[in-house]
């Protein structure tokens, strides 16, 4: 059951994206449509698991003084095992997300929970935490990127609901990102403000 | 004629914040005044053409070893290194500039844009001049949408905004706004390199 909450408080009352408003670089930038998102926010999942899983069980031998570079050290190593998975299994998915995947290394949500998660905790609570962070910042994501394409393209995950004519692109291109996340983002301000 | 296209593209047609999605931590967290919004213009400007050229050579050193693959890993370490020494540097050789960019230095290593342009030019397989000035152009262009974003926010602040929509929200909006209006300028630099004869 604690365990359980650990996991859960990163998808929603820690929701990266739209209660800590971190990393908003990717969350806008990859996320023209369902899949691209959602592919997005697994890699940054693994990295985060990974890296704290990583970062949680050196913390002994790490000084207190080079912790951030030996940190950012370790996050980097993942994201570079990221990049080449992705190079060889999903080449597709690779080329539309582009300069987004090594850019998951200055990701502040991934520095963020190692430092103020894994490096005070064990390794299976960090991996947990890492696993929810990465999921709710997954789901973020899912659901702007959901949004973009169904308001821009008429498609929803690839399947066509109405007719592409109808849709209008400025939701697909760069000013739609920013809508659309603001007005999520003041979504949940008002359910929050409700309770 | 040609680097005078690329500084158009760079900080017009190929936004970094506005078009490309690099450096919103920055964008939305200091410009509520123009005043800042101008000093981590200025010290976006300084590191970004600074670390261009480091992470350029270190790339070409990588290249020549095969390591092409530490190049993340590289290029990071070397930008969280670059920006240390500038900040020591700074202190000891010019307290007025340290006064105005300081504050503002510690906060450029996570920023993705100086990685993410750092990693462009490289992907483009751009000159050492050309990334220069690449590099340049991109950080007036945050530059240039820092400023504009500042004004827009300082109007904001006298103005009556639903509750829910205070701070981020409107913020986005906003930008999401400035976003549009930058689109306008798109294809400006395809009618320019067919203007001047430089198309590829």
């Amino acid at each position: 059951m604690e365990r359980f909450k650990i996991f859960y408080n990163g998808i929603v009352k820690e929701n990266p994206t739209f209660v800590l408003l971190l990393g908003m670089c990717p969350t806008l930038g990859t996320t023209s449509s369902a899949l691209n998102g959602m592919g997005m926010g697994l890699a940054t999942a693994f990295v985060l698991m990974a890296s704290n899983m990583a970062i949680s069980s050196i913390k002994d031998f790490v000084p207190d003084k080079v912790r951030i570079p030996v940190f950012v050290v370790v996050i980097a190593t993942f994201v570079t095992v990221v990049q080449f998975l992705m190079q060889a299994y999903m080449p597709a998915l690779y080329a539309s997300l582009g300069l987004f995947i090594p850019l998951i290394v200055v990701n502040c949500i991934v520095l963020g929970r190692a430092e103020s998660y894994a490096a005070k905790n064990g390794v299976i609570n960090s991996g947990l935490d890492g696993l929810g962070s990465g999921m709710g910042f997954t789901l973020a994501l899912t659901i702007l990127g959901a949004l973009r394409e169904f308001l821009g393209t008429g498609k929803f995950f690839g399947l066509t609901a109405f007719p592409e004519k109808y849709g209008s692109l400025i939701f697909v291109l760069a000013p739609g990102a920013f809508i659309v996340l603001g007005y999520l983002i003041a979504l949940v301000n008002r359910l929050k403000s409700r309770d | 004629m040609s680097y005078i296209l690329i500084f158009i593209t760079a900080v017009f047609v190929n936004n970094i914040v506005l078009a490309q999605f690099l450096g919103i931590c920055p964008f939305l967290g200091v410009s509520n005044k123009t005043e800042t919004a101008i000093g981590m213009g200025a010290a976006v400007a300084f590191v970004m053409t600074l670390a261009t050229i480091f992470t350029y050579l270190i790339q070409s050193l990588l290249t020549y070893f095969g390591l092409d693959f530490m190049q993340t890993i590289t290029f990071i370490l070397v930008i969280a290194a670059l920006v240390q020494m500038v900040e020591i540097i700074l202190k000891k050789v010019s307290p007025p500039l340290y006064q105005a960019l300081g504050v503002f230095l510690p906060l450029i290593t996570t920023n993705c844009a100086i990685l993410g342009v750092a990693i462009l030019v490289i992907q483009k397989e751009l000159t050492l001049f050309e990334s220069v000035i690449f590099a340049f152009s991109t950080a007036i262009g945050f530059g240039v949408a820092l400023v504009l974003f500042s004004g827009l926010r300082e109007q904001m602040a006298l103005t009556k905004i639903p509750k829910a929509m205070r701070g981020t929200p409107i913020a986005l909006i906003v930008a999401g706004m400035l976003a549009m209006a930058f689109m306008g300028f798109s294809g400006v630099d395809k009618t320019l390199a067919i203007l001047w004869g430089i198309a590829k």
